[in-house]
């Protein structure tokens, strides 16, 4: 193992569980535990649990606070009222994304960004650099925790640790409330496509949590789960990962969440360089594609539409729900409608591949909740 | 780690069966749970030729792409189709129902440069430092 990886609060917990652990963003994390696949179907048909500590907390602060996050972020904080959480995104002045995060709003004056482990300190200069507002900017990663719990059952598990009642939380809302009596952040958001929650709360208390919701949800055989899952579950919704399907080289507008840049609203940062791309049309385009073809497409592999090169793939794996291979790539933008068909070169052979309707795996999220 | 005792092993993770001249190939218990959940195998047609310490096919896993190295020269006679729509069946019998080809062999004496159980284990062993 690496020296000199950053652990969390249960990183014992993840030896004694017999977890294979890598290093991921400068952390020692659990790639798996009873393994890739059944973890992954463990989501989809009951519940498990990521820990997902290693992210960045952020929190913004003061009087100026909520304008400083509306010029930075690419959503729109004006429309959020308290115990609200969205999607957003952290643009450089040319479009190109810093990275893309969850937005909470906590008090008219208090914000937490939830970032991406790999970016956290980037995030964290890049807000600082640009905090014309003088708002108070505050890493609170270390002092806290973040653990994810998923699938169906999730909200009966965390129910029995509370006296809340869980089931008023909406889709990306969020209150504090007590989990086995510890005062936490609980938001129903997720990065599995299932119902479930993420859980922020005092990294002291990290292993009675993780104790308390292992033990809530045994009759559920509630299972812990790795990395390697997190990311074949991620996939099958088409949900970004920074690193592989979008960075400081691609805009939102291109990578298929639009959605989440409101170009209605004020001046952000990168806002004059996305109007433009809108009015233009993006010139590539992140596209779901599954192969027709036997193979495995993963990242960097390139596309072709004969002897052309029009695309890379950006993530791809064997589904393990739908039991076939799928993948997400950049495509030159004539190529990326539905059902077209193209080559993805594969270790030197090319196998056919076509454009698909994504999500990949149907959502089960609570979204008219 | 389980370690049938009446194989041949080799460097790269692979075991030989060998009888009257030929031999079954597969990939250690070892290997099967250093790569996780396999879930595709690319080998080689019946018919075509496999030389020892070459690449033969590939076995994938969620995370990574494996290249199989044939222990021994010879001819393809058999491939084990069910790994086309199972590929997990290498993890739960990678001596058993996990094979991978079964081939004629060309020059017995190259079974001399394969390793024994006991040699295996202790280069295992060894790697894992």
């Amino acid at each position: 193992m690496e020296e000199g990886l950053k652990k969390t609060p249960l990183n014992s917990v993840h030896k004694r569980l017999g977890a294979k652990l890598v290093g991921f963003a400068g952390w020692e994390m659990p790639l798996q535990f009873s393994g890739i696949i059944d973890e992954h179907l463990s989501v989809r048909s009951s519940a498990g649990v990521f820990d997902v500590s290693h992210m960045g907390r952020i929190e913004i602060r003061g009087e100026k606070a909520a304008s400083l996050v509306q010029r930075l972020t690419t959503n729109d904080v004006a429309k959020m009222g308290n115990g609200q959480v969205h999607y957003s995104l952290l643009c450089y002045p040319d479009g190109g994304i810093v990275d893309d995060i969850t937005v909470y709003k906590i008090e008219d004056d208090r914000f937490m960004l939830c970032a991406n482990a790999v970016n956290k300190d980037k995030d964290f200069s890049w807000i600082r650099e640009n905090n014309k507002e003088k708002a108070d900017i505050i890493d609170t990663s270390d002092e806290s925790c973040q653990l994810a719990v998923q699938g169906e059952k999730a909200e009966e598990v965390l129910q029995k640790l509370s006296d809340t009642k869980l089931s008023s939380l909406g889709y990306f809302c969020f209150g504090t409330v007590k989990i086995d009596g510890v005062e936490a952040i609980v938001s129903r958001t997720g990065y599995t496509g299932e119902d479930g929650f993420e859980i922020y709360f005092s990294h002291s208390k990290a292993e009675k949590i993780w104790d308390a919701v292992f033990e809530a949800g045994e009759r559920f055989n509630i299972k812990p789960v790795g990395f390697g899952a997190r990311d074949t579950l991620r996939i099958e919704m088409k949900y970004l990962l920074y690193g592989n399907d979008i960075d400081s080289k691609t805009t939102p507008l291109e990578a298929g969440v639009g959605w989440a840049v409101k170009l209605g609203k004020g001046d952000f940062i990168g806002k004059e360089v996305l109007l433009r791309q809108k009015e233009k049309g993006v010139t590539k385009k992140l596209i779901g594609f599954e192969l027709i073809d036997r193979g495995i497409p993963r990242s960097g592999y390139p596309l072709y539409d004969k002897d052309v090169k029009v695309g890379t793939v950006t993530s791809g794996i064997m589904s393990p729900s739908l039991k076939k291979p799928v993948g997400m790539g950049y495509l030159d933008i004539g190529y990326s409608n539905i059902d077209t068909v193209f080559d993805v070169e594969i270790r030197g052979k090319r196998v056919k591949a076509k454009v698909v309707q994504t999500p990949f795996y149907k959502s089960r999220v609570k979204a008219g909740h | 780690m389980e370690l049938p005792g009446d194989l041949k092993y080799t460097k790269e993770h692979e075991w030989a069966r060998i009888e009257d001249g030929t031999a079954v190939i597969g990939i250690t218990d070892h290997a099967q749970e250093e790569l996780g959940d396999i879930v595709f195998v690319e080998l080689p047609e019946a018919g075509s030729e496999v030389e020892q310490n070459q690449t033969f096919g590939t076995v994938e896993s969620v995370k990574a792409v494996s290249d199989l190295y044939s222990p021994l020269s010879g001819e393809v006679v058999e491939v084990n189709g069910a790994l086309q729509d199972e590929p997990e069946l290498i993890n739960s019998g990678p001596y058993e129902e996990g094979w991978l080809v079964t081939v004629k062999l060309s020059d017995e004496a190259e079974i001399d440069d394969l390793l024994s159980a006991e040699q295996y284990k202790a280069f295992v062993e060894e790697e894992k430092g």
